[in-house]
């Protein structure tokens, strides 16, 4: 192979490309994840919501020809989304493990129900920046083309660091999520708190579906999401409940993402597969790593419970 | 004048079909610590928390100054002006001091400016006459320091009646005095109304103005204490007159062979210091050695140790065979014991009192045959236990959250101590019990230890160790200071190791 001055460039462009791009829907549902983690309580079904997000964003986007108002109506299909599924675990004796999974199953088969007209017509994607207007190359320039939505991804992990730490509502999410019993005794509604917090989650999660399908080149399939959803679940774990780590294992996760399409994009070919499950290896790795008797998970929410 | 005068008229309030508070009325006059006494599982928790708006009675009223209140919530207390240290801790132990005392506040503030928060909260916290670090998690806190820390926050939301559900079970008695005594002052200079619950009759007497016995759910005597016997309040807490002498069975000299040693064993605490440093110490058949010290210099990971909970280095051998707390080990050894707060550390509070009664033998015959686990031998078991450790709770299948503090201790104890017990490991048995279920524990304790077993209690309260112990160990810092045989045992000399001064 012919290595000219930018090669020893490309690779690590690529994989920096990819890993924004593959991040960004991460961000937006791990950290909506973590925010009704917060409040004690599980949404396994944040699957679900990504693919009727991005179902509902493309369609919104196409019939008003605003990607913008498609990323809105994401986030308010997630936020019903949410609420359903918060007023389902305030019943006595219904499980929200259970519930999530049914939410995914639910959700998957609306989008895939309301998606099919909308897998031909063109929707209008959402605008990116060109960080890498600098540079007469174009592997630099693609691989800086960075989509508005992760923009608005580090602000909120930003964002929700601030409203968890500095703001007597996010004190109180704490609260709520951490000891029901301290919840109760300050007269917080601990009901009211939670769904609110899982409509919160909702939104968001259907905001990182909006990027499935509006991000460059946008289109609607059914193969849109690859379990995003799920594993948002375990970087949640993997940040150890804070929104900054939550937004840096996105970009981890990202990195490792790309790294067999970037590979492969420099002709390495072989063991393509393998480089493909990099980010779940990576996540073994680094969870077995990263585990300590001696240092306990801190901020772990103490309601989080599997069976109630 | 600031200080309520708070009524409470024939209270009732029911637990399906418990009557947990039948027809309580209650006055607690302005400016004065009432106290309230009664056994274990006699609604005196209930009581209070009807009257924080946590739980709402089924009849009943509640007045302040004069004026008629419906409490629905703790808000609605909290704008009274009334405010409660529960039994059980409700600091959230994911945050810190400061963020448990501002989330505590009656209006949530929109956005926390922490560096002029922490400044104005270490200045309203410096007028206490106790400190609590604020800057420290909840879940780092020793038990002493979390009870401080709940106070703080009640004195911090400037409370007009403050109520204190059992405040020193988990407190020195010095700490004691330093808290009591300053609520005390408080409620002399008009400031404050109190309700002070406590087991302790000495408390009861040198801190409240008037007392209220309860006894299954009744009020059954009230006055002033100065009016009342020690005998005429015990007396209405168990409703017969009580048997002075208390028997305790005889000593018998110790063995000569060594059931637990433990040889230069170290330990880290949670902040990945050394909390027990080099600790070398042995227990003997048939004998009960005490560990005294001031809560925080290592018992706590020193019993989590033992217990198996904990990562160690250095050797324990428990009757010769090296132990690691493993759950076979523990069977084969017959290690039990009782920890400080078991509702936390030695029961599943979502599981049933059935079910937490079986933890220690529920793989085994005849609970469990081949992989089926044996229901009917299960509920057997807990009946026995729970008549046999007259345990009060709600039914055998009630979850054990729903139990009251001293009879979750006493379904332990009932779980623990009818095991083959060769060693026996105690940690402040008898936090939270009522005078009988003292004795109780004392007995059963002495009982085991006749029946040749080896006894290791851990306790700040010096004179139940003095009453107990044949050796008596002292613990500071880390690391046995001080060894001396209860007959010759000197309190004040005691007092000083425990204080970390070397000579004495
Ligand atoms: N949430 C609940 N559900 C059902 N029963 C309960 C509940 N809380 C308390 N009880 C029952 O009400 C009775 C009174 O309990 P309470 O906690 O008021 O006792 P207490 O006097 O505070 O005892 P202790 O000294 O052990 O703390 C007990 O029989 C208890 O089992
Ligand atoms: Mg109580």
């Amino acid at each position: 192979m012919d290595v000219t001055s930018i090669g020893w460039l490309t690779l690590p462009l690529a994989i920096l490309g990819g890993a924004i791009r593959v991040s960004t829907p991460f961000i937006f549902v791990s950290i909506g994840e973590l925010i009704t983690e917060k409040s004690g309580r599980i949404n396994l079904g944040l699957e679900g919501t990504l693919m009727l997000g991005a179902m509902a964003g493309y369609g919104v986007s196409y019939l008003s020809g605003s990607p913008w108002l498609g990323v809105l109506a994401a986030g308010l299909a997630g936020t019903t989304f949410g609420l359903l599924h918060g007023l389902l675990c305030s019943v006595k004796r219904v499980n929200d493990t259970a519930i999530g999974i049914s939410l995914i199953v639910l959700g998957t088969g609306l989008a895939f129900f309301f998606g099919k007209p909308l897998i031909e017509p063109k929707a209008p994607a959402l605008p990116s920046i060109s960080l890498g207007f600098w540079s007469s190359m174009p592997q630099v320039r693609a691989a800086l083309d960075v989509n508005a939505l992760f923009f608005v991804g580090i602000l909120l992990a930003f964002a929700v660091y601030v409203f968890l730490n500095r703001t007597g509502w996010g004190l109180m999410l704490r609260t709520v999520g951490d000891s029901e019993d301290a919840a109760r005794a300050l007269g917080f509604s601990v009901l009211r708190v939670r769904i609110l917090a899982t409509m919160a989650g909702g939104f968001l999660a259907g905001i990182g579906g909006s990027f499935l399908s509006l991000s460059y080149p946008g289109s609607w399939s059914e193969g849109l999401s690859s379990g995003q959803g799920i594993m948002a679940v375990a970087l949640v774990i993997f940040a150890r409940w804070r929104s900054i780590n939550a937004l840096g294992a996105s970009l981890l996760f990202g990195g490792a993402g790309a790294l067999g399409p970037a590979l492969q994009g420099v002709g390495v070919t072989g063991y393509y597969y393998l480089f493909n499950a990099a980010p779940y290896i990576l996540t073994l790795a680094i969870m077995v790593a990263s585990t300590s008797r001696a240092a306990p998970f801190a901020d772990a929410p103490g309601e989080l419970k599997l069976h109630r | 004048m600031t200080a309520p005068q708070v009524e409470l008229k024939n209270m009732t309030k029911r637990f399906g079909a418990n009557l947990a508070l039948n027809n309580v009325s209650l006055l607690i006059r302005s400016g004065t610590v009432h106290a309230l006494l009664g056994e274990n599982g006699a609604g005196k928790s209930t009581l209070v928390k009807c009257l924080v708006g946590f739980y709402h009675p089924d009849d009943g009223h509640i007045q302040v100054d004069g004026r008629e209140h419906r409490l629905n919530s703790p808000k609605d207390a909290d704008a009274l002006g009334i405010g409660m240290v529960y039994q059980h801790f409700t600091l959230v132990p994911s945050m810190t001091v400061a963020q448990n005392l501002v989330v505590s506040g009656a209006r949530l503030p929109a956005y926390i400016n922490w560096q002029s928060e922490l400044k104005r909260l270490a200045e309203v916290t410096k007028k206490l006459p106790f400190h609590v670090p604020l800057d420290v998690r909840v879940s780092q806190l020793s038990a002493g320091e979390k009870q401080k820390a709940e106070i703080v926050k009640q004195l911090y939301l400037g409370r007009k009646l403050l109520i204190l559900d059992e405040p020193t079970s988990v407190l020195t008695p010095a700490e004691a005095d330093e808290v009591l005594g300053y609520v005390r002052s408080l409620t002399r200079a008009g400031e404050l109304s109190a309700v002070l619950i406590s087991h302790k009759f000495h408390e009861v007497r040198r801190y409240a103005d008037d007392v209220t016995v309860l006894r299954r759910g009744a009020s059954v005597r009230t006055g002033a204490v100065a009016n009342l016997s020690d005998d005429a309040l015990a007396e209405a807490m168990i409703g017969e007159p009580v048997s002075k002498a208390v028997q305790h069975a005889p000593k018998l000299p110790p063995k000569s062979n060594i059931v637990l040693s433990m040889k230069q064993v170290s330990v880290n605490g949670d902040n990945g210091l050394p909390a027990v440093k080099d600790l070398s110490l042995e227990v003997r058949e048939g004998e009960i050695v005490g560990i005294a010290g001031v809560s925080g210099n290592g018992q706590l990971e020193l019993v989590e140790t033992l217990m198996g909970q904990r990562d160690r280095s250095g050797a324990i051998a428990v009757s010769g065979v090296a132990f690691n707390g493993t759950r076979r080990e523990i069977a084969r050894l017959g290690v039990y014991g009782l920890p400080q707060e078991p509702l936390k550390n030695a029961c599943i509070d979502r599981m049933s009192l059935a079910e937490n009664l079986a933890l220690r033998n529920f793989d085994r015959a005849p609970l469990c045959r081949g992989i089926a686990m044996n229901y009917g031998a299960l509920t057997e078991q807990a009946a026995k236990l729970v008549k046999q450790f007259r345990v009060k709770a709600p039914g055998l299948t009630a979850s054990m959250s729903a139990l009251s503090g001293g009879n979750v201790q006493r379904a332990v104890l009932a779980r623990e101590l009818t095991q083959n017990v060769r060693l026996l490991i105690a940690s402040n048995p008898t936090f939270g019990l009522d005078f009988v279920a003292c004795e109780e524990t004392y007995r059963r304790i002495v009982e085991a230890r006749n029946g040749g077993a080896a006894v290791l209690l851990i306790s700040e309260d010096l004179d139940e160790l003095l009453g107990l112990v044949d050796r008596i160990l002292v613990m500071s810092a880390g690391r046995i200071v001080h060894e001396v045989s209860a007959d010759g045992a000197d309190k004040r000399v005691i007092g000083k190791y425990m204080a970390g001064m070397k000579a004495a």
